[in-house]
This record gives structure tokens, C-alpha cells and sequence, in this order.
């Protein structure tokens, strides 16, 4: 497919100078969006964000106006955007808090204006030294700007911004985990229902989370309107995304894309995208949305980058990162290291999870250092099975959380489309591609 | 007398401020402890449960919770290399087998002359940089064994100082601006927000007497 020109919408100041400073935000529109939203009724701007059907880019994918309309009634209501960032190969985040925090910060007042949220949090990763430092810097610029605290732009409309740092564990991502994160405890996922955050969210209080590039649409959805978005992308997947690639290919970065209307092959191959796979190699796998995905072989190349697209074939666009994998990469240690990752991961909290997830990476290391015996293909899948029974996608769920149910997906992704490289690594007693192994 | 210094501790005070309820506090007040030795030292563990009012055991409890929070010393610089799936199918395991050589310790450990701690870590999000590294989560990729060496040398020498500060991702943050939103509703809301935690321990234990009924 040719690429689709349009004007970007999240990435549009990502490559300007000082594009975190409040002078270069003014200077390119910055805050029009927040001006324009306080000028509307709050239900207006809810409206428009339907009209957009935006998706939530943190993983899930669900109508970010569809979550705001089940946000229960409360005088108290709070908005925590999730900017924990810690799925394996995703670095949009990253990208957008270091180069764009003002962005970040009017997209959550444009929310929490919407949602009556008189306070709000920005949940960032704490391993973003720097991101951190631009955010609150940003913050104190906001503050003074008169865009942030009581009275926005003499609006009548008060709000507080607090930016809270993480602490390094993947699971604080899970919204749930993250709420008691931030209410200064463990990061061990809530039991749903009855805790949907709309309806008991942050010290018990309705509350929505949003991915940090999900609030970051916002002041252009505010400013254009939610039908301009919509007419971007197809069917459910409209408007564009930030795209994460990453692994063997010569111009791994991010790239934002009109969804639904690019190929995994354009955006690998494209020059003006990934530029193709390193070195002349043949592809031999990749993963289309994160590690929890599973993963996709060259005849799903052309497939369009639409969530409904991806997940018909079986698997999940989910957040927004691609790994490219050349024909020299032996899937038993990728696979093994994505297990390895989960295993490390897991709070702990249900049996499936925690027990599972170490056993598998066991029997995978075993089977990688060409310790493995015949009978490990069927135990490993066995493993998975008790985690996410029958292994359909999308899994079932035997846990509090999906990060359980998501184990499976590379090892049964690995053993299904490379089974005989699994019988060679027990044969042969090894790995007989390059990589070493620890 | 506090263990922490007195610029820190009116640090910590402006950000258990911040929040509707103290212990939100608990993790960027240990993140701000942890920039004075670049640990928690139980002196530093004491000083946080006291300015979010939870008991020192609490505090720990909950930071071992989370990677960044380290309960031992570490050096001077603590180096983070990720083996995650995009680095690693850039060399990382490679390259830290280079560095374990290079500062003769293994992951988790620390140089004799406490310069350098080294970690394996799990994603970055520095994936288009891979094989990518942090140090004192300052990022540095796409690395080699040359330039590992190379900004080894660097670290020791001083010239980054600018670039990697000491410890303590909070240390360079300054929160300029007071909560600013009507302060008596505020408190309306800590009372209401004190009495729903409360409602939903009372629901969250019928219901878990409710199982364990069903289960005998
Ligand atoms: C294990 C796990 C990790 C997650 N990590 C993240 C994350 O780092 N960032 C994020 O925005 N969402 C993450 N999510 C999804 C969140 O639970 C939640 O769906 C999302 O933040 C909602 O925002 P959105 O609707 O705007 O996508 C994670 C989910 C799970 C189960
Ligand atoms: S599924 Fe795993 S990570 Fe999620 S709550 Fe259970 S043990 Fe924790
Ligand atoms: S995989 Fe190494 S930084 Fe993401």
C-alpha cells in the first residue's frame, strides 16, 4: 500500500527544537484545545470524543468515550492517566513525555474537565529521569500560564495536576495495581468486579484511566472536532497511533500512522518506516503489539494495522509495539526470554500466575541449553494450558489480572509455528543458531 | 533530629501535601529519600513512615515491592542493562557478558571501589536504542563493548557528571505550585474519602468471609 499523508496529530512537535518548553507549545497551538474545551459544555466535549471513537492505546483498545460515559455520578471523581510504560518494545510514552509534556498536561485537563475531576494524576514511569524532570518542569510552567489551578483562563473551572513517579514493576501498569500504587501501597491488581475504577477507583472514588497517548489526542480532537478524527483510519480503528518498532530492522523508532490504512509490511519495509530488515535478512517472525501478543509469521505481513484486522488473525494489536525477528533468531530463546520476563513480573497474588510463570521459564531455559527432553514441548504447553485453558485467544482468564492469561501467547506462538526448532535444541543437545544464552 | 536532611525533609513535606490522603506519599517520598545515600538505610525508612504516618515496616514492606528502591547499598553509579527481546536481539546478553568481565561482578553486584553496581534489567522503553542501558536512569544506547568502555571511563573521570546526576530521580524536581483547588471542599473530601476506604475494607471483608463460608 502507498502511505497515507495526513497531518500528524501526537507527533506533530516530537522532532522540534525545545519542543518541551511552554514557549515552543504556545507557539505551535498549544493550549487552543484546552481554551476551546472550556468554552463548551463539559458534555460537549465528552461528545466529541465519542464522535472520534478513539481507542485506548495503553493495550486494551477500549472507546475512550464509551469509558468516560460509565464513570459513575460523584461529587468526588478523579482522572489518572497511565504513563507507566512498561510493556517489552513500547516506547511511544517515552517519546511523548520527554518531547511533548505539555501535550500530556492539557490533554488531561481537557479530560478532567469533561469529567468533573477536580484533581488528576499523571502516573509516569519512575525509570524517566528525564521525563520526569520535563514533565514537572512543564507542570510549574502550566501552573503559572494559568492553565493548571483555580480559575483556568477564567473559566470558573479549578483543578489540581499532580505528577507521581513509579517505582519499577511492569504490573503497576494494570490499572487496578496502579490505583494502589498510587494510593502508596503494593501494586497488586484489585479483584474485578466489583472494582472497575469507574465505579471504585482511587481511594474508592469513580475514576477513569487513560494511557498518557490516549489523553494526548485530546487537544486535537477538542480543536478539529471528533468526526475529523473518525474520518482518519477505518471502522473502529480511526484515527492515527504511534507505532513502536523495534529488533531487526534498519530504522527501528516510532512513526505515527493513519491505522487501518498501513500494512505491517509498509511499516516495516516502507523507507520512510522501518526501511526493511537489517542486513538483507529474511523475516522470520514478529510480534504485532507487545509481548502479551502472539505472534504473527511473513503471511500476515499484509495485513492492515486495524485492531479488528489483527485480532480476526488471532492476535492484538495491543500497545502499539512491533519486534521484528530475522531468519537468524532462534524463537526458543525469544520465547524464552519473553517467558523469563513474565516470570520476573508477576505479583504474585494467584497461583496460576506465579507458579506458572516460573515453570515455564524452567522448562524453556532447560529445553534452550539443550537440557530439554522430548516430553518439555508437551509439558511447557500443558503449563500454559493451566494459565489460560484451551490457549484460544483471546485467553481465558483464571486470574485477577490478564498479565497471567497473557504467558502463553509467545511460548504457544514459538512452539506452533518453529516446533521443529524446539525438536533440534532437544536433539542436538543445543542452540544451533548464534546467540548465547545466560 | 531527622536522618534526612533538612532541605529534603521540606522537599517531602510539600509532596505529602499534594495528596488527598498521606500515604500517596510513600513512593515519591522514598524515591527522594533514596537521592541522600543512594539506598534506603533504615534511618531514611524511619523518616518517610513518620512524615506519611505508617509504621517503618509498612514502608519497607512496600518498597520491596518495586525494582528502583534499593535496601542495601549500591555504588556510586548504578548501571541498569536491559536483556528484554528488542535488546537482547541486539547483543545484550553479549554486551553483559562484556560488562561482567569488564567490572568483575555479576548482576546484583557491586565494585570493590563502590563506583559501579551493574543490574540486568527487564524493558527500558529505549527499544529503538537497543542494545540500550541506563545509568542512575540516564539513557545510553545503542551500546557496544567499546562503548561501554568508553563511557565507563567517562562515569569515572567525572565528565558526565552534568548528564548523570547522583542518585534519586526526584532530586532535580522542584514542585513549584501548591495544591490550588478549594481547600475546605478538600477536606470535605479526605473525610468522605477516609469513610468510602473504610466502606470498601468492611465489603471487601464480607465478601471474603462469604467465600470462605462457601469453601468449608
Ligand atoms: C499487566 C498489564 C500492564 C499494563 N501496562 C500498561 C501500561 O504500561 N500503560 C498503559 O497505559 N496501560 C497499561 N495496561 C492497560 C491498563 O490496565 C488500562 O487498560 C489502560 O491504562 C487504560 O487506558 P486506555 O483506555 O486509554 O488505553 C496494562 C495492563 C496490564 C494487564
Ligand atoms: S495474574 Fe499474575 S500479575 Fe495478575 S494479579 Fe495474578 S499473580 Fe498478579
Ligand atoms: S527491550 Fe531493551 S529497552 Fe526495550
Amino acid at each position: 500500500m502507498a502511505l497515507t499523508t495526513f497531518e500528524k496529530i501526537v507527533s506533530k512537535r516530537l522532532k522540534l527544537e525545545n519542543s518541551y518548553t511552554l514557549e515552543q507549545y504556545l507557539a505551535t497551538g498549544g493550549y487552543d484545545g484546552l481554551k476551546k474545551a472550556l468554552q463548551m459544555n463539559p458534555e460537549d466535549v465528552s461528545a466529541e470524543v465519542m464522535d472520534a471513537s478513539l481507542l485506548g492505546r495503553g493495550g486494551a483498545g477500549f472507546p475512550a468515550g464509551r469509558k468516560w460515559s460509565m464513570l459513575k455520578p460523584s461529587p468526588v471523581r478523579y482522572l489518572v492517566v497511565n504513563g507507566d510504560e512498561s510493556e517489552p518494545a513500547t516506547f511511544k510514552d517515552h517519546e511523548l513525555v520527554e518531547r511533548d509534556p505539555h501535550q500530556i498536561i492539557e490533554g488531561t485537563l481537557i479530560a478532567s474537565y469533561a469529567l468533573g475531576a477536580r484533581q488528576a494524576f499523571i502516573f509516569c514511569r519512575g525509570e524517566f529521569a528525564l521525563g520526569l524532570e520535563r514533565l514537572e518542569a512543564a507542570l510549574n510552567e502550566a501552573y503559572a500560564y494559568g492553565a493548571v489551578g483555580s480559575d483556568i483562563f477564567n473559566s470558573g473551572f479549578s483543578i489540581d495536576l499532580v505528577i507521581h513517579p513509579g517505582a519499577g514493576a511492569y504490573i503497576c501498569g494494570e490499572e487496578t495495581a496502579l490505583l494502589e500504587s498510587l494510593e502508596g501501597k503494593r501494586g497488586y491488581p484489585r479483584i474485578k468486579p466489583p472494582y472497575f475504577p469507574a465505579v471504585i477507583g482511587l481511594y474508592g472514588m469513580p475514576t477513569v484511566v487513560n494511557n498518557m497517548e490516549t489523553v494526548s489526542n485530546l487537544p486535537w480532537i477538542v480543536l478539529n472536532g471528533g468526526k475529523a478524527f473518525a474520518s482518519l483510519g477505518e471502522g473502529s480503528s480511526a484515527g492515527s497511533r504511534l507505532f513502536a518498532l523495534s529488533g531487526h530492522v534498519n530504522r527501528p523508532g516510532w512513526y505515527e500512522i493513519e491505522m487501518a490504512k498501513t500494512t505491517f509490511r509498509d511499516l516495516i519495509e516502507n523507507p520512510e518506516l522501518g526501511g526493511g530488515v537489517r542486513n538483507g535478512r529474511k523475516l522470520k517472525a514478529f510480534i504485532p503489539g507487545g509481548v502479551s501478543a502472539p505472534w504473527f509469521g511473513p503471511d500476515e505481513m499484509d495485513l492492515p494495522l486495524s485492531q479488528d484486522a489483527v485480532a480476526q488473525k488471532g492476535s492484538m494489536l495491543g500497545s502499539g509495539s512491533v519486534v521484528v525477528m530475522d531468519e537468524t533468531t532462534c524463537p526458543v530463546r525469544a520465547a524464552w526470554r519473553i517467558s523469563k520476563f513474565f516470570s520476573r513480573e508477576s505479583c504474585g497474588q494467584c497461583t496460576p500466575c506465579r507458579e506458572g510463570s516460573g515453570w515455564i521459564e524452567r522448562i524453556m531455559h532447560r529445553i534452550e541449553m539443550g537440557l530439554g527432553r522430548e516430553e518439555d514441548i508437551e509439558l511447557v504447553l500443558d503449563a500454559c494450558d493451566n494459565i489460560a485453558p484451551g490457549l484460544t485467544w483471546p485467553p481465558k482468564q483464571t486470574t485477577i489480572c490478564v498479565l497471567g492469561p497473557s504467558i502463553p501467547s509467545s511460548i504457544h506462538s514459538a512452539i506452533t509455528m518453529f516446533r521443529d526448532d524446539f525438536l533440534t535444541h532437544i536433539k542436538e543437545g543445543g542452540c544451533s543458531y548464534d546467540g548465547k544464552i545466560n | 533530629m531527622t536522618h534526612l536532611s533538612a532541605e529534603l525533609v521540606e522537599k517531602c513535606k510539600k509532596v505529602v501535601e499534594l495528596y488527598p490522603s498521606k500515604r500517596s506519599a510513600l513512593i515519591p517520598l522514598c524515591h527522594i529519600a533514596q537521592g541522600q545515600n543512594g539506598w534506603l538505610t533504615p534511618e531514611a525508612i524511619e523518616d518517610v513512615a513518620s512524615l506519611v504516618g505508617v509504621s517503618p515496616a509498612e514502608v519497607r514492606g512496600t518498597a520491596s515491592f518495586y525494582d528502583m528502591f534499593h535496601l542495601e547499598p549500591v555504588g556510586k553509579h548504578v548501571i541498569a542493562m536491559c536483556t528484554n527481546i528488542a535488546c537482547m536481539l541486539a547483543g545484550a546478553y553479549e554486551l553483559l557478558e562484556h560488562a561482567q568481565e569488564k567490572l568483575g561482578v555479576s548482576p546484583g553486584g557491586t565494585t570493590t571501589d563502590k563506583e559501579f553496581t551493574l543490574e540486568e534489567s527487564e524493558c527500558l522503553a529505549g527499544c529503538d536504542k537497543a542494545p540500550c542501558i541506563q545509568v542512575n536512569h540516564r539513557f545510553f544506547g545503542p551500546m557496544d563493548n567499546a562503548s561501554f568502555d568508553t563511557l565507563l571511563a567517562d562515569l569515572k573521570s567525572g565528565k558526565l557528571a552534568d548528564v548523570v546526576p547522583p542518585h534519586g530521580v526526584l532530586i532535580r524536581i522542584d514542585r513549584e505550585h501548591k495544591r490550588k483547588v478549594n481547600y475546605e471542599a478538600i477536606d470535605a473530601e479526605r473525610v468522605e474519602i477516609d469513610a468510602a476506604i473504610k466502606e470498601r475494607k468492611l465489603k471487601l471483608e464480607a465478601a471474603n468471609n462469604a467465600t470462605v463460608g462457601k469453601d468449608s
